[in-house]
């Protein structure tokens, strides 16, 4: 049988994959960003998953505004990193594990997700940023060290989906993935934030206190975290931090009880407070 | 219609429905600049480009002046008007620069020590006249 195993918390700014891709991590500005990953990359080599479920949102990129599904699954072979205007990221195309993706789009759908269901989709920074900093870099002749299957989650028009919701999905995921039978094992990442605001006169907002409780009710209170209204996001994390709900998705897969093994945060990275945790299923 | 409890954060549009149905033309013109060709097509004749696009005077006005702040008023997102933005030549981060009346200079200063702190800038009342 498919397993989850471990949770991945990532933020997925953007200006993260320009400093790989122009490979300037070494500079003074970049470096502490990338030292926090240090440990992830090694534990990544070492738990080794054969599927990652990355849940991720698109940037006004592969979904312009004619169309706006709340929740995408990709279910496509592969998927092409997008030129979201400056040129296609230089990294490897994203393959997908198909039939599971199929399984787990039938799965859903049965236990009343009302899934989107994406048969072609380019995918943007949302999705290989979160790969580019837990595999280190890639060579775009190369492949990716495993298969991806991609969530896209609307956090650009409000209302994004309710961090209950998105913490319930996390749940019916599991029910998917531990049905499918051939043994995987199964990583989910949740992706964006953490507080930051892109714009207006409130841009440049952080909130690092906030932040960090966000984190530590994520390992400690899954629960709790997911009730956080839609208005603290905006007011506290800023209009951008919102993604945060996505976090929910991957702490909803997890068992209760997790061990939290890694912890990062560090500001700034561009525009944005970039976070990052490793949560391990204790009984996986 | 219920009350939205995010009107009263300062210096923030939240881009729900009734935004998007305002710049619904505006933003779906910004996307169409992320293919080259469609660049192109825009920096050759920006007049002639935007006639493809019905989209209001005054829309259309701040394209053209690269007025940031009143692309958001009247309904464009800033994940649209980023695209705009990087045909320009301008990154997220001093795109900020230019929203916050701050200049490039000072928002980048702001961010390596710590980014805008969250006290004094939770409600429009801590703003006074400014929203
Ligand atoms: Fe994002």
């Amino acid at each position: 049988m498919a397993r989850i195993t471990a949770g991945v918390g990532c933020s997925h700014v953007p200006a993260i994959g320009v400093a790989m891709d122009t490979k300037i991590t070494d500079q003074p500005y970049w470096k502490p960003v990338f030292d926090g990953f240090e440990f992830s990359r090694k534990w990544m080599k070492e738990n080794k998953p054969d599927v990652i479920f990355l849940v991720y949102n698109d940037h006004c990129t592969a979904f312009d505004a004619s169309c706006i599904p709340t929740f995408a699954l990709g279910a496509a072979a592969e998927f092409q990193p997008a030129d979201e205007g400056w040129g296609p990221r230089p990294v490897p195309v994203v393959k997908n594990h198909q039939k599971l993706a199929s399984h787990i789009a039938q799965s859903l759908i049965l236990d009343e997700f009302d899934m989107t269901i994406m048969n072609e989709m380019e995918v943007d920074h949302g999705l290989t940023v979160p790969l580019s900093v837990m595999f280190g870099e890639v060579s775009p002749e190369d492949e990716w060290p495993c298969l991806v299957i991609p969530l896209a989650v609307n956090v650009v028009q409000y209302p994004a989906p309710t961090g209950n919701r998105c913490y319930q999905l996390g749940k019916a995921v599991r029910r998917a993935i531990e049905s499918y039978p051939v043994d995987l094992n199964v990583m989910v990442f949740g992706t964006g934030g953490m507080s930051h605001q892109l714009q207006y006169k409130r841009a440049g907002l952080i909130n690092r206190e906030w932040d960090q409780r966000f984190l530590d009710l994520l390992t400690e209170d899954p629960v709790f975290a997911s009730q956080i209204p839609h208005v603290e996001y905006l007011r506290e994390a800023g209009s951008e931090g919102v993604e945060m709900v996505m976090w929910h998705v991957m702490r909803g897969a997890l068992d209760d009880e997790v061990k939290e093994v890694h912890r990062h945060y560090h500001v700034p990275a561009s525009n944005t407070a970039v976070g990052h945790i490793i949560l391990e299923n204790v009984a996986a | 219609m219920p009350e939205k409890d995010y009107e009263d954060i300062p210096g923030t549009f939240v881009f729900d429905a009734d935004r998007s149905r305002e710049g619904y033309h505006l933003n779906q013109f910004c996307i169409s600049l992320r293919l080259q060709k469609n660049r192109d097509e825009f920096n050759a004749d920006e007049e002639k480009y935007l006639d493809k696009y019905p989209m209001t005077a005054e829309q259309r006005d701040a394209v053209l002046k690269r007025d940031w702040n009143r692309l958001l008023a009247l309904g464009g997102n800033i994940y649209y008007t980023s695209k705009l933005a990087a045909n320009d030549g301008i990154n997220f981060q001093n795109l900020a620069g230019l929203m916050t009346g701050m200049g490039v200079e000072k928002y980048r200063e702001m961010m390596l020590h710590g980014g805008r702190p969250i006290d004094g800038n939770r409600y429009k009342t801590e703003w006074g006249d400014e929203d």
